[in-house]
């Protein structure tokens, strides 16, 4: 996808379409993503609700419900296999083994009826063989690694015990239990007040430094995106429509989209307009493969060709991408 | 802010408790102590932001303004009417004059009412509209919100968040409050829409001279809202101050841990801002700790805030802290 990259990717994920086939129609809710993820770096993926962030990175692993959902089309490489041509079992060894999830509620992702403990220790049992003892031993480190104090007796805890920062922090051991390679987080800090995502954020950066993974970071928050990440993605009904390192894309953003969203924030200054500005309408529920821009009905900038023509990633140098047949630098078409 | 010179809502002394009962005998053992001494006024025409973390009472004292729960103690002036201690026929009477905006729109809308009827609700209790001035006044409720006139018959699951949210708004506006609580309107709304719903409620209180208490966790729209902002940590009011003075010159330790917690959008700014992270979590409001309440996870507590609690005292002109050490 980019050119002059050095070091091989740990995964590379090219043209994933995922669809739903429900009672209204075929909804076409990730249409064609490529993206790669480097060793030991942060992607963050932006974009609001609907916009397919989460179903790309369930696809990535089958985490769907299939039927309804379908992928179509599309080739994840990890660790030299494309993860969607993997028999079950083989992908149940990477889910929660190579590639750890961390979702966005922890209160729903937990299983209220077991103990903490055993919700951490079932994953090292399963992918790295170790006996209930070592596994134990293994579990009381993890909760100490997310920091939370006096794990040994916690791990005899049910997760109603914990409060929602805590929840999370289990969740994000039971991720880190295998040394994954990768770990994709939905959302994590969403449910969370913002003293305890400080927190979370803080730790997520630590472990960073510590184990050397890579992250998947899904968020609708620009805030908490500009501050974690190293290269972001934008995306919008199932399409990435922009793509660049962190700091270009806040100090440069190309797409309407990602205008607008960075416009709806409102600003620190006190002598600041006394109206935000608002993005009208909603995304779409494709039920078509688009022909069009689908960005082009809520887009200030639309003109004839965004209706006839659907815009794809283009390379703007430096590995900043967009996808927009308008140039808002030049304020002409391209 | 000349302007807001009349209070309209005053609390003084305002506590909610709620009992635990434990127990074969549902003996009372202790009470959660939601909302503890809030002493604020809100003045026409303003808003009052009221910010802090979940857990933390807001919610429990917005509620408490409109009197939706009995106070335990303290006294609640609505202009000079103490409406703490009226009795329910008069408590009716004034109800129409205060609202509420709910967070959850999918929640507070009946599913089985029609948005018509859903707007028409307050009119039908509260006053003798005949059928046809109810429709008129729907309408015109509707164009209020931003939404289409002929919506009047659907139901609410036919609408997004952002719409949903506005059918909220326009009933809350039936019957032409002075006063309107907005509990987290816009925390459960996507981003953009979370713009277009704030800009409706300040379009709104422009035209029709309406007061807010705006109940948020999202510091940054506070801050584009909220003329003044209290912020509530474990039931009490820590510090509470013109929005200006709140966001430039923190006082209260809290609120400087809470205001650098807010992540800038903005990648360079992020990357060189010193973050305080707050060790821990929200105590129980069961059994608040001690002393100041905020002494266990404050940074610079010292031995003094462990054993008296520090009294909300006006610091500047207008801005209130609850701390020992602040000056």
């Amino acid at each position: 996808m980019l050119g002059g990259r050095a070091i091989k990717p740990v995964l590379d994920v090219t043209d994933l379409r995922t669809v739903f086939h429900t009672q209204d129609g075929t909804v076409h809710a990730v249409n064609g993503i490529s993206f790669y993820l480097e060793e030991g770096e942060l992607l963050s993926v932006v974009g609001e609700s609907g916009s397919g962030k989460s179903v790309t990175m369930m696809s990535l692993l089958k985490l769907l419900p299939i039927p309804p959902a379908e992928i179509v089309a599309g080739t994840v490489e990890f660790d030299g296999n494309d993860l969607l041509k993997l028999e079950p079992e083989a992908l149940r060894q990477v889910r929660g083994g190579d590639i750890g999830f961390i979702f966005q509620d922890p209160m729903t992702s937990l299983n209220p009826v077991f103990k903490v403990g055993f919700q951490i220790m079932e994953p090292l049992k399963e992918h790295l063989g170790l006996s209930e003892k070592e596994a134990r031993k293994r579990a009381v480190e993890l909760l100490e690694l997310v920091g939370i104090p006096s794990a040994s007796d916690r791990l005899d805890d049910y997760p109603h015990q914990f409060s929602g920062g805590m929840r999370q922090r289990v969740m994000i051991a039971i991720a880190l239990a295998c040394d994954p390679k990768i770990l994709i987080a939905d959302e994590p800090t969403t449910a969370l007040d913002v003293t305890i995502q400080a927190q979370i954020i803080e730790l997520v950066k630590k472990l960073r430094q510590k184990l050397g993974m890579a992250i998947v970071w899904i968020t609708h928050d620009l805030g908490v995106a500009a501050g974690i990440s190293d290269r972001i993605m934008v995306m919008y009904a199932g399409f990435v429509v922009e793509h660049a390192k962190v700091k270009d894309l806040y100090k440069r953003p190309l797409h309407p989209y990602t205008r607008a969203l960075l416009a709806t924030l409102p600003t620190d200054d006190e002598e600041g307009e006394d109206r935000l500005k608002s993005i009208s309408g909603l995304p779409p529920a494709l039920h078509e493969y688009p022909n069009s821009c689908p960005f082009a009905p809520r887009c200030e900038h639309a003109f004839d060709r965004c209706q006839k023509e659907n815009p794809l990633l283009m390379e703007m140098g430096d590995g900043h991408q967009v996808a927009c047949w308008w140039d808002v630098e030049k304020g002409a078409p391209r | 802010m000349t302007k807001h010179d009349q209070v309209l809502v005053k609390a003084q002394n305002v506590k909610v408790h709620f009992p635990i009962h434990k127990g074969i005998l549902r003996r009372q053992v202790g009470s959660v102590k939601a909302v503890d001494g809030l002493n604020f006024e809100i003045r026409k025409g303003e808003t009052l932001g009221l910010v802090g973390e979940s857990g933390c009472g807001k919610s429990t004292a917005g509620r408490a303004m409109l009197r939706l729960y009995e106070l335990t103690e303290g006294q609640l002036d609505f202009e000079g009417v103490d409406i703490a201690s009226l009795d329910p026929k008069a408590l009716r009477e004034i109800r129409p004059r205060m609202q509420m905006i709910f967070q959850d729109p999918q929640a507070c809308l009946n599913p089985r009412m029609t948005v018509g009827s859903i707007i028409a609700e307050p009119l039908d209790e509260h006053t003798n509209l005949s059928t046809e001035e109810k429709r008129e006044k729907v309408k015109s409720l509707l164009d209020a919100v931003g939404m289409n006139r002929d919506f009047v018959n659907r139901y609410p699951h036919e609408f997004s968040g952002g719409q949903r949210q506005r059918i909220g708004i326009a009933r809350a506006l039936a019957l032409d409050p002075d006063f309107i609580v907005c509990d987290e309107p816009i925390a459960a709304l996507d981003v953009s829409i979370q713009a277009q719903v704030v800009n409706l409620l300040q379009d709104i209180q422009e035209r029709m001279g309406l007061t807010y208490l705006f109940i948020s966790h999202d510091l940054s729209m506070v801050r584009h809202i909220a003329d003044r902002v209290a912020v509530m940590y474990l039931g009490k009011i820590v510090e509470l101050a013109d929005k200006r003075d709140l966001y430039k010159t923190p006082k209260h330790p809290y609120t400087q841990a809470l205001l650098s917690a807010v992540p800038v959008p903005n990648p360079e700014v992020e990357a060189k801002r010193e973050h305080i992270v707050l060790q821990g979590d929200v105590p129980s409001p069961a059994n608040p700790p001690k002393g100041c309440n905020f002494c266990t996870r404050c940074p610079v507590a010292i031995d003094r805030c462990r054993v008296e609690e520090p009294e909300l005292r006006e610091l500047n002109k207008g801005q209130f802290v609850a701390c020992h050490l602040a000056e």
